[in-house]
């Protein structure tokens, strides 16, 4: 499945939703998009990775790439992720201590809401 | 012993192809379905460490793959031809030294961490990476 990118605006938040597959091939799509909307000012970014099928290290990279984008503004990177599987890599890689990882787009709005 | 070959040139959207001919031969050989997404998963990271070491070094070359049924593992190795002197990430996540095209040390580290028998041999004239799972004993998926 390919990658498929959408974003929208919730109060101060950033929503990003991403579908398919993050590889090598797709990650530089995201990686535009990411780097286009902290060009535009959106600075607190969550991105909704519940319709994601895989996740390489080139996803992850891209990922990073953002959240040093967003905290050089002192913005945030979050993420919103159940799956096991795309946890996993994040666990392995002990990304799961770098960011802020929710089970809902809910979950993530209230503790933003709660840190501002 | 059952042996299947691919190769490829250096292109990020071959990577694709190769995971979904790992997994597919990974199931026919009675690798668990538990263990499929891992599979994919460590070829797929394979793979893209070797399309982009032969990007930088040499992009005409092809990239290697061989699939293997053997005495109840299945295992595949990834070998590319670009000079490697990469080392495995086996330090703490300090985000002030990543970047977004950190792949390298981390593709090798989810690697390592997903199959459950790894071997990375790097050598200036390139790289092999080994790994395999437990197969069922005669390669065949359980009908």
């Amino acid at each position: 499945m390919d990658l498929k990118l959408d974003h929208h605006q919730d109060d101060r938040l950033t929503i990003v939703e991403v579908e398919g597959e993050i590889d090598v091939y797709t990650a530089p799509r995201l990686r535009e998009l990411l780097i286009d909307l902290v060009n535009k000012g959106n600075f607190h970014l969550l991105v909704n990775m519940e319709k994601v099928d895989f996740l390489d290290s080139t996803g992850l990279g891209v990922l990073v790439g953002g959240l040093k984008r967003v905290r050089a503004h002192d913005g945030s990177l979050e993420l919103v992720c159940t799956q096991e599987r795309i946890l996993k890599i994040f666990r392995i890689t002990g990304l799961t201590k770098v960011f802020g990882i929710y089970a809902s787009v809910d979950e993530a709005k209230e503790a933003h809401g709660r840190d501002k | 012993m059952a042996t299947v070959e691919l190769t490829f040139s250096a292109l990020p959207a071959h990577v694709r192809t190769a995971r979904l001919v790992a997994t597919a031969i990974a199931r026919r050989t009675g690798v668990e379905e538990s263990l499929l997404d891992e599979v994919r998963l460590a070829v797929g990271e394979a793979c893209s460490r070797a399309v982009e070491a032969h990007r930088v070094h040499c992009p005409g070359e092809p990239i290697r793959i061989e699939l293997r049924d053997d005495s109840g593992r299945f295992e595949v190795t990834v070998s590319d031809l670009a000079p490697s002197d990469e080392h495995e990430q086996d330090h703490p996540v300090d985000l002030g030294t990543l970047s977004d095209s950190f792949t390298q040390g981390f593709g090798i580290a989810v690697i390592a961490g997903l199959a459950d028998d790894v071997e990375v041999v790097p050598s200036p004239k390139g790289m092999r990476i080994r790994m395999s799972w437990p197969a069922s004993a005669n390669g065949q998926a359980p009908a």
